[in-house]
Protein backbone atom coordinates (compact mmCIF):
# COMPACT_ATOMS: atom_id res chain seq x y z
CA UNK A 1 0.00 0.00 0.00
CA UNK A 2 1.37 3.39 -0.81
CA UNK A 3 1.21 6.40 1.45
CA UNK A 4 -0.62 9.59 0.55
CA UNK A 5 2.30 11.95 -0.04
CA UNK A 6 0.11 15.01 0.54
CA UNK A 7 0.52 14.24 4.28
CA UNK A 8 4.22 15.11 4.05
CA UNK A 9 5.01 18.30 5.97
CA UNK A 10 1.57 18.44 7.52
CA UNK A 11 1.49 20.02 10.98
CA UNK A 12 -1.31 19.15 13.40
CA UNK A 13 -2.81 21.52 15.96
CA UNK A 14 -1.28 21.21 19.44
CA UNK A 15 -2.90 18.52 21.58
CA UNK A 16 -4.99 19.32 24.64
CA UNK A 17 -2.67 19.99 27.60
CA UNK A 18 -1.62 16.86 29.50
CA UNK A 19 -1.29 17.38 33.26
CA UNK A 20 1.66 15.38 34.56
CA UNK A 21 0.64 13.77 37.85
CA UNK A 22 3.11 12.65 40.48
CA UNK A 23 1.25 9.38 40.99
CA UNK A 24 1.38 8.73 37.25
CA UNK A 25 5.14 9.28 37.34
CA UNK A 26 5.41 6.82 40.23
CA UNK A 27 3.25 4.29 38.40
CA UNK A 28 5.36 4.61 35.26
CA UNK A 29 8.62 4.29 37.20
CA UNK A 30 7.21 1.16 38.92
CA UNK A 31 6.30 -0.28 35.51
CA UNK A 32 9.87 0.03 34.27
CA UNK A 33 11.17 -1.30 37.58
CA UNK A 34 13.10 1.86 38.39
CA UNK A 35 13.33 2.60 42.09
CA UNK A 36 15.17 5.90 41.76
CA UNK A 37 13.80 8.23 44.49
CA UNK A 38 14.05 11.24 42.15
CA UNK A 39 10.81 9.98 40.56
CA UNK A 40 8.95 9.77 43.89
CA UNK A 41 10.41 12.01 46.53
CA UNK A 42 10.51 15.80 46.03
CA UNK A 43 13.34 16.12 48.54
CA UNK A 44 15.48 13.62 46.62
CA UNK A 45 14.75 15.57 43.44
CA UNK A 46 15.67 18.86 45.09
CA UNK A 47 18.94 17.38 46.25
CA UNK A 48 19.80 17.02 42.55
CA UNK A 49 18.72 20.58 41.80
CA UNK A 50 15.22 19.86 40.45
CA UNK A 51 12.28 21.93 41.74
CA UNK A 52 10.10 18.82 42.07
CA UNK A 53 10.03 15.13 41.19
CA UNK A 54 10.95 14.41 37.58
CA UNK A 55 9.69 11.74 35.20
CA UNK A 56 11.78 8.94 33.67
CA UNK A 57 13.23 9.83 30.26
CA UNK A 58 10.80 7.61 28.36
CA UNK A 59 7.70 8.92 30.17
CA UNK A 60 6.97 11.14 27.18
CA UNK A 61 6.04 8.04 25.17
CA UNK A 62 2.68 8.37 26.93
CA UNK A 63 2.10 11.67 25.16
CA UNK A 64 3.81 11.14 21.84
CA UNK A 65 2.17 7.79 21.01
CA UNK A 66 -1.26 9.29 21.59
CA UNK A 67 -0.46 12.43 19.60
CA UNK A 68 1.04 10.41 16.76
CA UNK A 69 -2.22 8.48 16.55
CA UNK A 70 -3.73 11.53 14.85
CA UNK A 71 -1.58 10.68 11.85
CA UNK A 72 -1.05 6.94 11.81
CA UNK A 73 -4.71 6.09 12.48
CA UNK A 74 -5.95 8.44 9.76
CA UNK A 75 -7.20 6.03 7.09
CA UNK A 76 -6.48 8.58 4.38
CA UNK A 77 -2.74 8.22 5.03
CA UNK A 78 -2.95 4.62 3.79
CA UNK A 79 -0.85 2.95 6.49
CA UNK A 80 -1.75 -0.70 7.18
CA UNK A 81 -1.80 -0.46 10.93
CA UNK A 82 -2.18 -4.19 11.50
CA UNK A 83 1.43 -4.53 10.32
CA UNK A 84 2.94 -1.52 12.05
CA UNK A 85 5.85 -1.76 14.42
CA UNK A 86 7.86 0.89 16.24
CA UNK A 87 11.23 1.03 14.48
CA UNK A 88 13.02 3.98 15.95
CA UNK A 89 12.73 6.67 18.58
CA UNK A 90 14.67 9.80 19.34
CA UNK A 91 14.24 12.14 22.29
CA UNK A 92 16.14 15.38 22.61
CA UNK A 93 15.48 17.12 25.93
CA UNK A 94 15.68 20.76 26.87
CA UNK A 95 14.74 19.88 30.43
CA UNK A 96 13.24 16.91 32.29
CA UNK A 97 9.48 16.49 32.61
CA UNK A 98 8.29 17.38 36.11
CA UNK A 99 5.23 16.75 38.23
CA UNK A 100 2.52 19.36 37.54
CA UNK A 101 3.83 20.12 34.06
CA UNK A 102 1.10 20.96 31.54
CA UNK A 103 2.39 19.61 28.25
CA UNK A 104 1.15 19.94 24.68
CA UNK A 105 2.39 18.02 21.66
CA UNK A 106 2.63 19.41 18.15
CA UNK A 107 3.01 16.72 15.52
CA UNK A 108 4.62 17.19 12.12
CA UNK A 109 4.84 14.59 9.37
CA UNK A 110 8.59 14.67 8.73
CA UNK A 111 9.14 11.81 6.28
CA UNK A 112 7.14 9.32 4.22
CA UNK A 113 9.11 6.59 2.47
CA UNK A 114 8.79 3.16 1.00
CA UNK A 115 11.82 0.97 1.69
CA UNK A 116 11.89 -2.57 0.31
CA UNK A 117 8.12 -2.50 0.07
CA UNK A 118 7.72 -1.37 3.69
CA UNK A 119 5.94 1.92 4.34
CA UNK A 120 7.96 4.09 6.69
CA UNK A 121 6.44 7.06 8.52
CA UNK A 122 8.59 9.46 10.52
CA UNK A 123 6.89 11.97 12.79
CA UNK A 124 8.49 14.83 14.65
CA UNK A 125 6.84 15.99 17.85
CA UNK A 126 7.46 19.18 19.79
CA UNK A 127 6.56 18.88 23.45
CA UNK A 128 6.03 22.25 25.10
CA UNK A 129 5.29 23.35 28.65
CA UNK A 130 2.64 25.69 30.04
CA UNK A 131 4.45 28.86 28.99
CA UNK A 132 5.18 27.52 25.53
CA UNK A 133 8.77 26.62 26.37
CA UNK A 134 10.25 23.70 24.46
CA UNK A 135 10.68 20.68 26.74
CA UNK A 136 11.64 18.02 24.24
CA UNK A 137 11.60 17.11 20.58
CA UNK A 138 10.74 13.53 19.75
CA UNK A 139 11.15 11.71 16.48
CA UNK A 140 9.28 8.46 16.02
CA UNK A 141 9.61 6.04 13.12
CA UNK A 142 6.85 3.56 12.41
CA UNK A 143 7.14 0.84 9.79
CA UNK A 144 4.32 -1.10 8.21
CA UNK A 145 6.07 -4.30 7.24
CA UNK A 146 5.34 -5.76 3.87
CA UNK A 147 3.97 -9.30 4.16
CA UNK A 148 6.56 -11.86 5.20
CA UNK A 149 9.11 -9.26 6.19
CA UNK A 150 12.43 -10.56 7.38
CA UNK A 151 14.36 -9.89 10.55
CA UNK A 152 13.55 -6.25 10.99
CA UNK A 153 10.21 -6.67 12.66
CA UNK A 154 10.20 -5.23 16.13
CA UNK A 155 8.24 -4.07 19.12
CA UNK A 156 6.18 -1.12 20.12
CA UNK A 157 3.34 -0.79 17.63
CA UNK A 158 0.05 0.77 18.57
CA UNK A 159 -3.33 -0.82 19.09
CA UNK B 1 22.29 3.80 44.30
CA UNK B 2 26.02 4.05 43.78
CA UNK B 3 27.91 7.32 43.72
CA UNK B 4 27.38 9.25 40.47
CA UNK B 5 30.29 9.28 38.10
CA UNK B 6 32.19 12.48 37.30
CA UNK B 7 33.24 13.74 33.87
CA UNK B 8 36.88 13.60 34.90
CA UNK B 9 36.54 9.92 35.88
CA UNK B 10 35.69 8.63 32.41
CA UNK B 11 37.63 8.11 29.20
CA UNK B 12 36.68 6.85 25.78
CA UNK B 13 36.39 3.10 26.29
CA UNK B 14 35.18 3.36 29.89
CA UNK B 15 32.59 0.61 30.32
CA UNK B 16 29.44 1.14 32.32
CA UNK B 17 28.35 -1.71 34.57
CA UNK B 18 26.64 -4.42 32.52
CA UNK B 19 23.01 -4.79 33.50
CA UNK B 20 20.62 -7.68 33.07
CA UNK B 21 16.88 -7.08 33.28
CA UNK B 22 14.16 -9.71 33.22
CA UNK B 23 10.93 -9.17 31.31
CA UNK B 24 7.97 -11.47 31.94
CA UNK B 25 4.35 -11.34 30.87
CA UNK B 26 3.30 -9.59 34.07
CA UNK B 27 5.84 -6.87 33.32
CA UNK B 28 4.30 -6.34 29.89
CA UNK B 29 0.81 -6.08 31.35
CA UNK B 30 2.00 -3.60 33.94
CA UNK B 31 3.86 -1.54 31.35
CA UNK B 32 0.85 -1.56 29.03
CA UNK B 33 -1.29 -0.15 31.81
CA UNK B 34 1.21 2.51 32.83
CA UNK B 35 2.07 3.60 29.30
CA UNK B 36 -1.46 3.20 27.87
CA UNK B 37 0.03 1.18 25.02
CA UNK B 38 -2.49 -1.64 24.71
CA UNK B 39 -1.35 -3.00 21.37
CA UNK B 40 -2.51 -6.61 21.38
CA UNK B 41 0.86 -7.97 20.19
CA UNK B 42 2.17 -7.18 23.69
CA UNK B 43 -0.26 -9.43 25.55
CA UNK B 44 -2.15 -11.74 23.17
CA UNK B 45 -0.27 -14.67 21.70
CA UNK B 46 -2.98 -15.07 19.05
CA UNK B 47 -2.69 -11.45 17.94
CA UNK B 48 1.10 -11.65 17.91
CA UNK B 49 1.09 -14.75 15.71
CA UNK B 50 -1.53 -13.21 13.41
CA UNK B 51 0.87 -10.29 12.94
CA UNK B 52 3.60 -12.72 11.93
CA UNK B 53 5.52 -12.64 15.21
CA UNK B 54 6.80 -15.77 16.96
CA UNK B 55 4.98 -14.91 20.19
CA UNK B 56 4.06 -11.93 22.36
CA UNK B 57 6.80 -9.29 22.22
CA UNK B 58 7.84 -6.57 24.65
CA UNK B 59 7.10 -2.93 23.93
CA UNK B 60 10.09 -1.34 22.23
CA UNK B 61 9.75 1.59 24.61
CA UNK B 62 10.01 -0.76 27.60
CA UNK B 63 13.26 -2.20 26.28
CA UNK B 64 14.45 1.37 25.72
CA UNK B 65 13.52 2.33 29.28
CA UNK B 66 15.51 -0.63 30.64
CA UNK B 67 18.52 0.23 28.50
CA UNK B 68 18.43 3.79 29.79
CA UNK B 69 18.49 2.52 33.37
CA UNK B 70 22.09 1.49 32.76
CA UNK B 71 22.82 5.16 32.06
CA UNK B 72 20.64 6.96 34.58
CA UNK B 73 21.89 4.81 37.47
CA UNK B 74 25.46 5.45 36.33
CA UNK B 75 25.07 9.20 35.90
CA UNK B 76 23.14 9.55 39.16
CA UNK B 77 20.57 11.98 37.78
CA UNK B 78 18.15 10.78 35.07
CA UNK B 79 18.08 14.34 33.71
CA UNK B 80 21.72 13.84 32.73
CA UNK B 81 20.47 11.95 29.66
CA UNK B 82 20.00 14.72 27.09
CA UNK B 83 19.59 13.09 23.71
CA UNK B 84 19.33 9.59 22.30
CA UNK B 85 18.01 7.74 19.34
CA UNK B 86 17.07 4.12 19.64
CA UNK B 87 16.68 1.60 16.88
CA UNK B 88 14.60 -1.46 17.68
CA UNK B 89 16.43 -3.99 15.59
CA UNK B 90 14.73 -7.21 16.77
CA UNK B 91 11.85 -7.96 19.11
CA UNK B 92 12.18 -9.16 22.68
CA UNK B 93 10.01 -12.28 22.57
CA UNK B 94 8.22 -13.07 25.83
CA UNK B 95 6.61 -16.53 25.81
CA UNK B 96 4.28 -17.46 28.68
CA UNK B 97 6.46 -20.34 29.86
CA UNK B 98 7.31 -19.13 33.34
CA UNK B 99 10.77 -18.03 32.25
CA UNK B 100 11.10 -14.27 31.75
CA UNK B 101 13.13 -12.94 28.84
CA UNK B 102 16.55 -11.61 29.85
CA UNK B 103 17.69 -8.32 28.37
CA UNK B 104 21.37 -7.58 28.78
CA UNK B 105 22.54 -3.99 28.44
CA UNK B 106 26.13 -3.05 27.60
CA UNK B 107 27.26 0.54 27.41
CA UNK B 108 30.60 2.19 26.78
CA UNK B 109 31.82 5.78 26.68
CA UNK B 110 32.50 6.40 23.00
CA UNK B 111 33.67 9.97 23.13
CA UNK B 112 34.24 12.85 25.51
CA UNK B 113 32.60 16.03 24.28
CA UNK B 114 32.86 19.52 25.74
CA UNK B 115 32.65 19.22 29.52
CA UNK B 116 30.51 17.83 31.03
CA UNK B 117 29.03 15.88 28.13
CA UNK B 118 30.00 12.45 26.93
CA UNK B 119 28.68 10.25 24.16
CA UNK B 120 27.78 6.75 25.22
CA UNK B 121 27.07 3.81 22.93
CA UNK B 122 24.49 1.33 24.18
CA UNK B 123 23.52 -2.13 22.97
CA UNK B 124 20.82 -4.39 24.38
CA UNK B 125 20.73 -8.09 23.60
CA UNK B 126 18.26 -10.87 24.31
CA UNK B 127 19.76 -14.30 23.84
CA UNK B 128 21.69 -14.15 20.57
CA UNK B 129 19.65 -11.21 19.25
CA UNK B 130 20.70 -7.60 19.30
CA UNK B 131 17.33 -6.06 20.18
CA UNK B 132 18.17 -2.39 20.55
CA UNK B 133 21.01 -0.07 19.63
CA UNK B 134 21.56 3.48 20.84
CA UNK B 135 24.90 4.45 19.33
CA UNK B 136 24.79 8.08 20.38
CA UNK B 137 23.42 8.88 23.81
CA UNK B 138 24.49 12.29 25.07
CA UNK B 139 24.95 12.34 28.83
CA UNK B 140 25.89 15.39 30.88
CA UNK B 141 27.92 14.17 33.85
CA UNK B 142 28.90 15.96 37.03
CA UNK B 143 31.89 18.22 36.44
Amino acid sequence: MSLDQTFLGRVYPPTEPYAVGREKIREFADAIGDENPVYRDAEAAKALGHPDVIAPPTFLMLLTLKADGQVVFDERLGLDFSRVVHRGQRFSYQRPVRADDLLTVLVKVAQLDTVDGNDVVTLQDEIRGATGELVCTATTTFVARADEAGDERTAGGRP
Amino acid sequence: MTEPVNYTDVQPGTRLPTRVFTVGRADLVRYAGASLDFNTIHWSERAARDAGLPNVIAHGALTMALALRALTDWAGDPAAVRDYRARFSKPVVVPDDGEPARVQVEAVVAEKLDSPRVRVSVTATCGADKVLVMPRVLVALKE
